[in-house]
């Protein structure tokens, strides 16, 4: 396996702009070492298309850990691709085989509208979270961080929660292109810290409000979602969300008196 | 030029609680007539925006990524310092203040560091305010580790996401600022130049990175929060995005740079596979809390492994080299990051290196497995030994991890005075894009504390002092001809890049440069290397000038380009760290002169002549760069040699 090549076809989505239709183009890499990463590979292709004088694949990537969520390909009919649990930028090719044909489409959500080839605009999720991702707390405001304790097990469920990476996957992955995984992941953090109590229903009002506006669809409980995400978000977090919406509009919405729908 | 740090007089541990109380403030009526641009999301730049907000100030942020949750910040692993003492083990201001100077080898301020090690505390209480996630006991209290170098446990975690979680917890507060309109966020924008009105930095040039425009953005005060710039190396642990454009412009017009050599070389990073490879990955330094780090002790053993007709497993106790453990009794695998990274260099340079290219030690979780049994080995280190796995293959609870040094962190930064103002006035810079707090080696878990600190406790104080003389100047007019000059230079260098049309693509130069850095720039450096250096730096930017291809066009999402632009600030950086190095005749933390060393190969100060820090002044590309110095007066610490035996 060490110094294995593969040969590969990939059947690239191109499109110039935002308003530009697009099509698939169809390139060929002769020897895209096992080892590399699957934006490693989609590297040598825009080396070897600049040197062919044409324009490389805009695609949005940073981090290459795993961690920043800003990459985001559609890869044989999968968000991020066929290995569970892993970002485009953490997919190895020696999990695809000599001679295959790779196909590599945008995230596609009416929500995510494509900017330029595989890049697509992702602020409808920047949105939603001003709408209430966040705890009302100005610096210099805060009480010793050990002056409530927090157990262990909610704490760490927060942190399982709160391990989101914002990447889009999730919708795209769903057929009605929900954004409820997101949206119910930042809420249950919150539900389940002392700190996120006080605005807990306000938060969960608006920030389904947003989530709305932005024109994601419904969520019919697939599962796709789950299925996808790089981050192992549990549909738990859907399953709370919904009751914690109902309860914040049967109490007409507010101010909670800071009980933990858990 | 003099160099006034403005270092408050008076007692060490007085003088930031009364410069706080004595620096002059400004009304809320005026706070709402000030305008703030902050360049830059990370911890540093999102605590900042969003603090300057809460006081009234109408702020600007700017990130390059599409949004401001996904700064390079988010990447940190292991975990952020404070000296809260929670596990009564000793820790005390005092101690992390020290350990700081210590650990950065005596070339950083006293004051600042004071400071940071003050404040630090009070960011855990507010990033739990926040809903930061941080690892608890079974008592509900937050968990403290021990981490790279330090006998005391002051550091919270949140799993391996502490970057991601605190990163969060900032991007919250500025949502929260977004939504009140009291914050104005541009995404996949790149500023491009620095624009200065009567010798003031009065705004930027920001490019739209989706439809290519140039914009003008205007303000009382700007503020550099862009991160470092140890992708000048290429390979780094950083990432791809990093860049120095932003302080670059600052420095061209004025701003000085400080201690540009020191740079920090990790010891726990995945050795380079290939020459395709765009990155390298940090494998958090926890993991030398419990692995052991290990050589063949026979050259022909390490031979037989690299060509894999021996396994790690094949080779007894007697046959292993456990050399940190050897040459530092005291500290073991926990010695500083530049100690354990030197000392993995030193190995494979003298053959016992085990990966194909013999560049690589072996981190050994074996023991600690049988000690404490995979659970907990698991429970402590499950996310990165499957992050491994998904990048080698390899399955760390059988075989040894493969480890080699790499870049990881830039010391040197903007020089900033105690207010965190760079040499042009209304200019600072925070977090990493300073040079100030960390001296010559940063200790683990630090950088975080330092761009929250500044972030959120610092520069909301620190800017009153200069904004308070602002508020009878209106923020100027965007169509001030400074703003058009700037605009223009800014055009006329995109145009000057697209019309190369050479052969090279940026990503190929910015390769080559890597290269040469890591060469002669890298975890040892010689005044005979280094003058090579420059030689081969100069060859390299007449080639990328003439050389380059850049496709595509001006005014559309043209990644090429950016890139291309970010190559450019690159190369004239690295020459700029070439001259650092060579003038700098010691050892000292990260910056390693061969020429200088004790008998026992360690690095040797000379305390006597380089104890300042050098702040680097700009003539242009081709023109040498001017070095004045800060002298560092210790008042508090006595400078010792390091020793970790
Ligand atoms: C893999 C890894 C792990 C780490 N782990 C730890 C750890 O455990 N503990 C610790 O203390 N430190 C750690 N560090 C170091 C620490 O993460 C960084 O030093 C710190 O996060 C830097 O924060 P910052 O806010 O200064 O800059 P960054 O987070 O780098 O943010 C820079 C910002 O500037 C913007 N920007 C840059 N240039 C421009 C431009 N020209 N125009 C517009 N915007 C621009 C970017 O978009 C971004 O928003 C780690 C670093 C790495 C690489
Ligand atoms: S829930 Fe998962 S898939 Fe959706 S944005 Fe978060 S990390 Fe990505
Ligand atoms: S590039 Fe950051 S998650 Fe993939």
């Amino acid at each position: 396996m060490e110094n294995q090549s593969l040969r590969l076809k990939l059947r690239v989505w191109r499109q110039a702009s935002a308003q530009a239709k697009g099509n698939f183009e169809t390139y060929e890499l002769a020897a895209v070492p096992v080892h590399a990463s699957f934006l490693e590979m989609m590297d040598l292709l825009n080396e070897q298309l600049i040197r062919e004088g044409k324009e490389p694949v805009a695609f949005d990537h940073d981090c290459r850990e795993g961690i920043c969520g800003m990459c985001s390909m559609y890869i044989n009919g999968r968000a991020h691709g066929p290995q569970r649990g892993t970002t485009t930028c953490q997919l190895h090719m020696r999990h695809f085989h000599d001679g295959e044909t790779i196909t590599v489409e945008p995230f596609r959500a009416a929500a995510f509208p494509i900017l330029k080839d595989l890049a697509v605009n992702r602020s409808a999720f920047d949105r939603i979270q001003q709408a209430g991702g966040f705890v009302t707390v100005n610096t210099g405001n805060a009480p010793d961080g050990n002056a409530v304790p927090i157990s262990k097990i909610d704490a760490d469920e927060a942190f399982m929660s709160a391990a989101c990476i914002g990447c889009g996957a999730c919708v795209a992955a769903c057929k009605n292109a929900s954004a409820m995984l997101f949206v119910s992941a930042k809420v249950s953090q919150y539900a389940l810290l002392p700190q996120g109590q006080p605005e807990h229903r306000d938060r969960v009002l608006s920030m389904v409000e947003a989530m709305d506006l932005e024109g994601f669809g419904h969520c019919t409980n697939t599962g796709a979602c789950e299925a996808e995400c790089p981050k192992g978000i549990s549909v738990e977090n859907i399953s709370r969300l919904n009751r914690s919406y109902l309860i914040a509009q049967l109490s007409g919405g507010g101010t909670s008196t800071g009980t933990n729908t858990e | 030029m003099k160099l006034d740090s403005k270092i408050p007089s008076g007692p060490l541990a007085e003088r930031w609680k009364h410069y706080r109380s004595t620096v002059p403030l400004v009304s809320p009526a005026n706070k709402r007539k000030l305008e703030v641009i902050v360049v830059g999301t990370g911890l540093a730049g999102a605590s900042a925006a969003a603090s300057l907000a809460e006081l009234g100030y109408k702020v600007k942020t700017f990130c390059f990524q599409d949004s401001p949750r996904r700064a390079h910040s988010i990447a940190a692993q292991g975990g952020i310092n404070a000296a809260k003492n929670y596990q009564n083990d000793g820790d005390s201001v005092y101690r992390l203040f020290y350990e700081t100077i210590k650990g950065g080898d005596y070339r950083a301020r006293e004051a600042n560091v004071h400071r940071l090690a003050e404040v630090s505390a009070s960011i855990i209480d507010q990033c739990v305010a926040q809903g930061v996630p941080f690892a608890r006991d079974y008592g509900g209290m937050l968990d403290n580790r021990s981490f790279g170098g330090t006998q005391v446990s002051r550091t919270f975690y949140a799993r391996g996401q502490t970057g991601q979680q605190l990163l969060l917890g900032a991007y919250s507060a500025l949502n929260r600022q977004i939504s009140k309109n009291q914050v104005q966020s541009f995404t996949r924008h790149e500023m491009v130049e620095l624009v200065m009105v009567d010798g003031k930095a009065r705004g930027i040039i920001a490019k739209n990175l989706v439809t290519g425009e140039l914009e003008r953005h205007s303000a009382h005060a700007v503020v550099l929060a862009s991160g470092g710039y140890g992708n000048v190396f290429y390979l780094s642990t950083n990432a791809m995005g990093s860049n120095v454009t932003a302080a670059w412009k600052a420095h061209r017009h004025g701003a000085l740079f400080g201690n540009p050599c020191f740079t920090q070389i990790h010891p726990t990073c995945l050795p380079q596979a290939g020459e395709y490879q765009s990155k390298l990955t940090l494998m958090s330094e926890s993991l030398r809390n419990d692995g052991r780090v290990w050589v063949p002790s026979h050259a022909e053993d390490a031979q037989a492994i690299r060509e894999g007709r021996l396994k790690a497993s094949d080779l007894g106790e007697d046959r292993r080299d456990y050399y940190l453990e050897r040459k530092y009794p005291a500290f073991g695998n926990l010695v500083p990051r530049d100690v354990a990274s030197r000392a993995a260099k030193e190995v494979c340079d003298a053959g016992h290196g085990v990966a194909p290219t013999g560049l690589a030690v072996f981190l050994d979780f074996e023991d600690a497995i049988r000690r404490l049994g995979r659970s907990t080995i698991s429970a402590r280190y499950g996310n990165l030994f499957e992050m491994y796995e998904k990048i080698t293959g390899d399955n760390p609870y059988e075989t040894p991890m493969k480890i080699y040094p790499a870049v990881h962190y830039t010391m040197g930064g903007l020089w900033v005075d105690y207010e965190l103002m760079t040499t042009i006035p209304g200019l600072y810079a925070i977090g990493e894009a300073n040079f100030s707090d960390h001296g010559a080696n940063r200790l683990g878990a630090s950088a975080l504390m330092q761009g929250l600190a500044d972030g959120y406790f610092v520069l909301p104080y620190t800017m009153g002092a200069y904004l308070s003389n602002e508020i009878r100047h209106a923020a100027p007019s965007i169509d001030h001809p400074s703003f058009a000059q700037a605009e223009l230079r800014a055009l006329e260098l995109q145009n000057k890049l697209l019309a190369i049309q050479g052969k090279r693509s940026a990503e190929s130069f910015h390769r080559a440069l890597g290269k040469i850095m890591w060469e002669y720039c890298g975890m040892a450096r010689s005044a005979e290397g280094l003058r090579h250096a420059l030689g081969l730096l100069e060859s390299l930017h007449q080639e990328f000038w003439s050389d380059l291809l850049v496709p595509g066009a001006l005014n559309s999402y043209n990644p090429e380009l950016d890139k291309a632009h970010r190559v450019a600030d690159f190369i004239e950086l690295g020459r700029l760290m070439v001259w650092d190095a060579l003038t700098r005749e010691e050892s000292c933390g990260g910056h390693f002169r061969v020429e200088h060393q004790t008998p026992e190969g360690e690095a040797m100060r000379h305390d006597e002549n380089f104890a300042f820090v050098s702040a680097w002044e700009y003539h242009g590309p081709n023109a040498d760069p001017v070095m004045h110095s800060e002298a560092l007066n210790f008042e508090e610490v006595h400078l010792t040699q390091r020793s970790y035996k």
